[in-house]
């Protein structure tokens, strides 16, 4: 937010949440890092345990394993969710919605929403991503997934993304704080369960970030 | 020639355009854009690249003001 701006007036809907930050966003990360930690330990600990007290409960050992690594995985698949494109307007509402987006963007962000649906936004807390229902916030090796949108289901996809760009160039700190945080974890992690069409923007994000 | 739009379901509609020197089109946008304000939109305008600022009165130099709806934690 540049100095004397407005915070974004839907912070006020939220306002027992303390104002995002990067502090707060690092701080959030390796509480999500370890929750993550605290699934997997006990069931590979257990597959380990059991494995060596009973070598024929082996499958039972494979099957805690397998939780082990399922479990993140479906936690990611949440934070990648946020960013699949919803429903479809009508093809006119679309393309007058894109044309609207594509001039607040420049044009390789514009290339990139092309290809992938997802806008490409430098911002102060790192990388941004944004979809029509969501954002992933790149920050070196982490990504930060936040549902977040506009109330209004039948506006058309180029249109939902331009109400959350316009709100994150208002307010970047404001709108990681209205936003819900999905998910936070590995890059590789949110990359795989990414469509693949998505996946460039993730990479490209991942390389603006580290310029 | 300035112009106020809103993000609607049609893509988006201009209720207005206007020019400072003509009085008369900037206090029918100015009108147009206090309506929407008052239907819960919130107005916008690009303040440089990467940058958008929230207005809560009509700015009659800026090219595009857009209007757009509350956003929200899914």
């Amino acid at each position: 937010m540049a100095a004397g701006a407005a915070p974004l007036p839907e912070t006020a809907a939220v306002h027992w949440r303390p104002r995002a930050d990067a502090q707060r966003l690092r701080r959030r990360g390796a509480l999500w890092t370890l929750t993550t930690v605290a699934h997997i330990v006990p069931f590979v600990a257990a597959g380990i345990v059991l494995v060596v007290v009973q070598p024929l409960a082996i499958a039972v050992s494979l099957a805690s394993f397998a939780h082990a690594w399922i479990i993140p995985g479906l936690y990611a698949a949440r934070g990648a969710d946020v960013v699949r494109p919803r429903a479809r307007a009508g093809a006119a509402a679309e393309v007058a919605a894109l044309g609207l987006l594509g001039d607040l963007v420049g044009h390789e962000a514009r290339a990139l929403h092309a290809r992938t649906g997802l806008v490409l936004e430098r911002g102060r807390l790192g990388v941004w991503l944004v979809g029509e229902a969501g954002a992933l916030l790149v920050c070196g090796r982490r990504v930060h997934c936040f549902c977040v949108r506009v109330n209004d289901p039948n506006l058309p996809g180029g249109d939902r993304i331009a109400h959350l760009l316009l709100a994150l160039r208002a307010d970047e700190e404001g709108f990681a704080t209205v936003a819900n945080l999905s998910f936070s974890g590995a890059r590789w992690r949110v990359r795989r369960r990414l469509a693949p069409a998505m996946r460039p923007a993730l990479h490209a994000a991942a390389a603006l970030d580290r310029v | 020639m300035s112009r106020l739009v809103r993000m609607d379901r049609t893509g988006h509609t201009t209720l207005a355009e206007w020019t400072a020197a003509d009085p008369d089109a900037v206090e029918a946008a100015a009108e147009a854009f206090r309506a929407q304000l008052d239907r819960g939109y919130f107005g916008m305008v690009s303040t440089g690249e990467r940058h958008a600022e929230m207005v809560r009165e009509l700015p009659v130099d800026a090219d595009l003001v857009i209007l757009r709806l509350p956003i929200s934690g899914g």
